[in-house]
This record gives structure tokens, sequence and C-alpha cells, in this order.
């Protein structure tokens, strides 16, 4: 019998022999062995690349005591032009947890929906998911095989963060483009505009601030982000567009919803009005 | 050189039915039953870690009985198919009758191959609809064929018996708690109609339900420990 595993046959109709055959619990390993040529890396390029993909740009989170909450502007640009204005860089990868995404954007968005995949996969056929730093490691290796894409211009940085249920607290992981993982205390940044919004919230945060303070303190960051980054959007006050902001906490993931974010957005440019650098910090 | 004793194709295929059927009758049974918010699963099982009861995707639940190691195999081979189709097209594509045929195609060549042993399983698949009349529930035995059920379906060593006392109690408006003890209670009556009852704990209990009212896109959730014990003691309804 050949076995019938590459090509529309491993997707198609039917239960070809490879899918019967003893392997991991991974889903990227399994895809690599039947359709390679679904993988977000399988492209190939002999060039640089980089005008060819939108590119996605600030994304920003911060722990408070009960979770941890993340945040991305909405454009994704070209060169010197906005490619969308209302693009969703922040997503849940499973119940627990969140990746955002800068870089590419086709490549990113594609591999967060294997990353989602991948943990959904692993949990349904061990019957349990995997700890916190199990995903953080699974998206490094993804982050890893993408390396030849990235030297070609198309680098993927995304920022992982989850509840870890273990450890009962909310955690942060940056990654660089060879597949390095980090873990990042209290906050952290990526993307075009996150030296601007590290800083912005340096100034402003604090491990006591709770779920709110904390929206309004990632809301002020990617404001200060996109003052100074032309390829960070703020907020749009004219079309409604504002953050995607999502929290991880002990009862699973959850996005604020439009009203929420618009009205953490109308209060902070309503202080830049009076204040237009932002909340001051003191001196000492 | 001798020539191998003749047998006729009828006899081959009742010889397998007979072994595969004898398999599947070993083990404990279980009962896949639409109620009121969806398709519930209840499986007799004392192992808390070895499931026969499993979700596949978004919609979709898996029951089995028979050999673990092979129910086992198909239910990560359906796994594997589900995830591959939702993620090369998109997750609304993954259907239960494209998982019901896969598993059909399986089943059936294996049992007319004269060179692998038939599979000794008898498989469920379920999927929830959008709407309480449009849920569907697969039965598959070892020879690849199907059965559309309307309302319910058992398999296992005493499916006739079960699926008796099943039927005597059942209504499309069952409430999960009505639905949970009914199906425990004909499970346990697997000795015959006029035989005592068994009576069956927690922790002999498998149970699952694909539950239309959970928010989430996954619609597959576990029913255990003191939720569990809590549908068993919620007091009869009158009437």
């Amino acid at each position: 019998m050949t076995a019938q595993t590459h090509g529309s046959n491993a997707f198609g109709a039917g239960l070809p022999p490879a899918f019967l055959r003893a392997g991991s619990s991974s889903f990227a390993e399994f895809l690599t062995q039947v359709a390679p040529d679904l993988l977000p890396s399988s492209r190939a390029t002999l060039s640089d690349a980089t005008e060819l993909s939108p590119h996605g740009t600030t994304i920003v989170a911060c722990t408070f005591p009960g979770g941890v909450m993340m945040a991305g502007d909405r454009r994704a640009t070209m060169g010197n032009l906005i490619a969308q204005r209302d693009i969703q860089k922040v997503f849940a990868s499973d119940e627990f947890s969140l990746v955002g995404i800068a870089g590419a954007a086709g490549i990113a968005v594609e591999m967060v929906r294997l990353f989602q995949t991948e943990l959904e996969h692993y949990e349904k056929l061990e019957g349990a998911p995997l700890s916190l730093d199990g995903k953080a490691n699974r998206l490094a290796a993804m982050i890893r095989q993408n390396l030849g894409l990235a030297m070609q211009g198309l680098a993927v940085l995304p920022l992982f963060a989850g509840w870890d249920t273990a450890a009962e607290q909310g955690r942060i992981f940056s990654y660089d483009a060879t597949g390095g993982r980090y873990e990042e205390t209290a906050f952290h940044a990526v993307g075009s505009g996150s030296v601007f919004a590290r800083g912005s919230l340096k100034k402003v945060y604090s491990q006591q601030l709770d779920a709110r303070a904390c929206a309004m303190a990632v809301i002020q960051a990617l404001y200060d982000a996109a003052d100074d980054d032309s390829a960070t959007g703020g907020p749009d006050l004219a079309r409604r567009i504002f953050p995607v902001v999502m929290q991880a906490t002990p009862d699973g993931v959850s996005r604020l919803s439009d009203a929420e974010t618009s009205e953490i957005a109308g209060e902070v440019v309503a202080a830049r009005m009076e204040r237009p650098d932002g909340p001051a910090a003191g001196v000492i | 050189m001798s020539s191998p004793f003749y047998v006729a194709p009828e006899q081959q295929m009742k010889d397998r039915a007979d072994f595969a059927r004898k398999g599947i009758a070993r083990g404990r049974s279980v009962a896949v039953l639409r109620y009121a918010e969806g398709i519930l699963f209840v499986a007799e099982n004392r192992s808390q870690a070895l499931h026969k009861v499993s979700e596949i995707h978004d919609r979709i639940g898996f029951a089995a009985v028979g050999r673990y190691n092979e129910f086992e195999n198909l239910r990560i081979a359906g796994i594997r198919h589900a995830d591959m189709r939702g993620y090369a097209y998109d997750r609304s594509d993954v259907t239960g009758r494209g998982l019901a045929n896969a598993y059909a195609q399986l089943l059936g060549t294996i049992f007319s191959s004269g060179g692998e042993k038939p599979y000794e399983v008898e498989l469920v698949v379920a999927e929830l609809g959008p709407a309480p009349g449009t849920d569907q529930i697969y039965r598959l035995t070892y020879d690849g064929s199907v059965a559309d059920e309307e309302h319910l379906a058992v398999m296992g060593g005493s499916a006739e018996v079960i699926t008796d006392a099943l039927d005597a109690g059942y209504r499309d408006d069952l409430s999960l708690a009505e639905a949970v003890r009914l199906a425990v209670r004909s499970l346990g009556s697997d000795a015959g109609p006029d035989k005592p009852v068994r009576e069956l704990g927690p922790d002999s209990l498998e149970v699952a339900v694909l539950d239309r009212s959970r928010s989430q896109s996954r619609k597959f959730r576990r029913i255990t420990g003191p939720a569990l014990q809590r549908l068993l003691d919620d007091a009869p309804t009158a009437g």
C-alpha cells in the first residue's frame, strides 16, 4: 500500500495511513510530516521581501495582581503607507494565554493560527493543557523555524503572556528572531514603537495597579508610542477605532469591549488635551 | 503443494463479524443522547485517565467501546483529521459527517481486507447543530456501516437492554440533570428489565456534554467530581 501523505489528500476526505501512525502530540510536527506546504515557514524567497508584507507595529503587556493585560494598536504599514487601520494584532492563543504580534503581518497571523491549533491539539490528545512554560517554548520553536524568512526581512516578533494556573500569576515572554525566549517581569513592549511604549510604562506602571488601571497604562503607552513612531496608530476618534485590549485571568481570557476601550481612550485623550505629554512623574 | 481450504465469502465475513462482536461485547457500555441544550455522553468507566469519551473539535464529540488501543488510535486520527481541515480551510468547515465518513471508509476497508484483523470497536461521532433539531448522532460499527441515530445511541455488551431502558424514559426536552440520571439508571439496568438496577457513582462514570449554551466556540465539557454528584443527587422533578 502506498502512503498518501502529501498534498491535498492529507486534508481531504478519509484517513490516510499517516493519521494512524504513532507520533507526538504536536500538530506542527504532524503538519511537517503530512502537509509541509501548509506551514507558515514554507515560503521560498530568494531575496529581500520586506516590501511585500505589511508590518504590524506596537504591542504592550503588563501584569497586575490576578492577571495580565495585553494591548496592541490597530495600524499595519507598508513602507511609508498605512496598509490597514483596524488590524487585530492581539489574540487569545487558548483559554489562558494571549499572543500579540509585531513584524511581517501575513506570516505572523498564520503563525498565530498554527499556534492556536497546536495548543488545542495537544490539549485534546493529552487530555490536559500544556504548562505556560510549555506553551512559551512551543512558540519559540515556531519562530526558530521562521529564521530563514526573518533573514529575508520577514521576521515575526510576538509577545506572549498568560495566566500560569500552577504558579497562580500572570507572566510575560518576549522573543528574538532566532527563537530566543525571555521572561519579562512586570511589563514589556515589542515592535517599532516599543522603545517609547516601554519608556512610558516605566513611568506609570506599579505592581499595585488593578485591572482597569493596567488597561489605562497600556493605552497610555500606546498613545506615547503613536506620538513618536509614525508606524504606530493612536486612538482614531473619528472612525471609532481603539486599541485591542485583552486580559488573561484565572477565569480565562477576555477582550475588553469596544465601549470600555473607547471610554478609557477617551479619558486618555481628554487628559492629553490638558497635558500633551501625558501624566507627569516626579523627578525623584 | 497443498491447496488452501476454500472458505465461502459469506462465511469469512460472518466469522470476522463474530470475532469483532465478541470483542466489543466484553466492555462496559456507553450511552449518547440528545437533551434540551445539547448532546450528553455517559460511559461506565472506572478509569479516570483512560477515556472512552473525547472532544474532537468545536462542536464534535467522540465516544467508543471495544479495544482501548484501537479506538484511541481512531480518536487521535479523528482529532488530526479535524484540526488539519480546520487549519487548512476554516474551523466551520470541520463537520461530523466528514469525520463519520472518514471513519466508515477506514473501518470498512480493514473489515473486508483479508490481511488485517477487523477492529473490535464501535464508535459514535456526535455533532452539535446550531439549533436543537439539527444535532447529529452517527453510530459506526466495526464493519464500517454508519447509522444516523434520531435521539440516542447505546454501544457495548448490553446495548439492547440499555437501549430499551433509555427509550422508555426518553423525551427530547430532558434537562441535563434528568438526562444524566436517565442514562445512569439505564446503564445500571444492563442485567435485564426485571433485575435490580446497579448503583453507579461518580467514580465509575465518565460524563461529558456538547453544550449549546456554552459561550466559547469549543462546546465540549467534561462533568466530573462534585458537579457530577450534584446532577446525580438532583431531586427528580414531578410530572
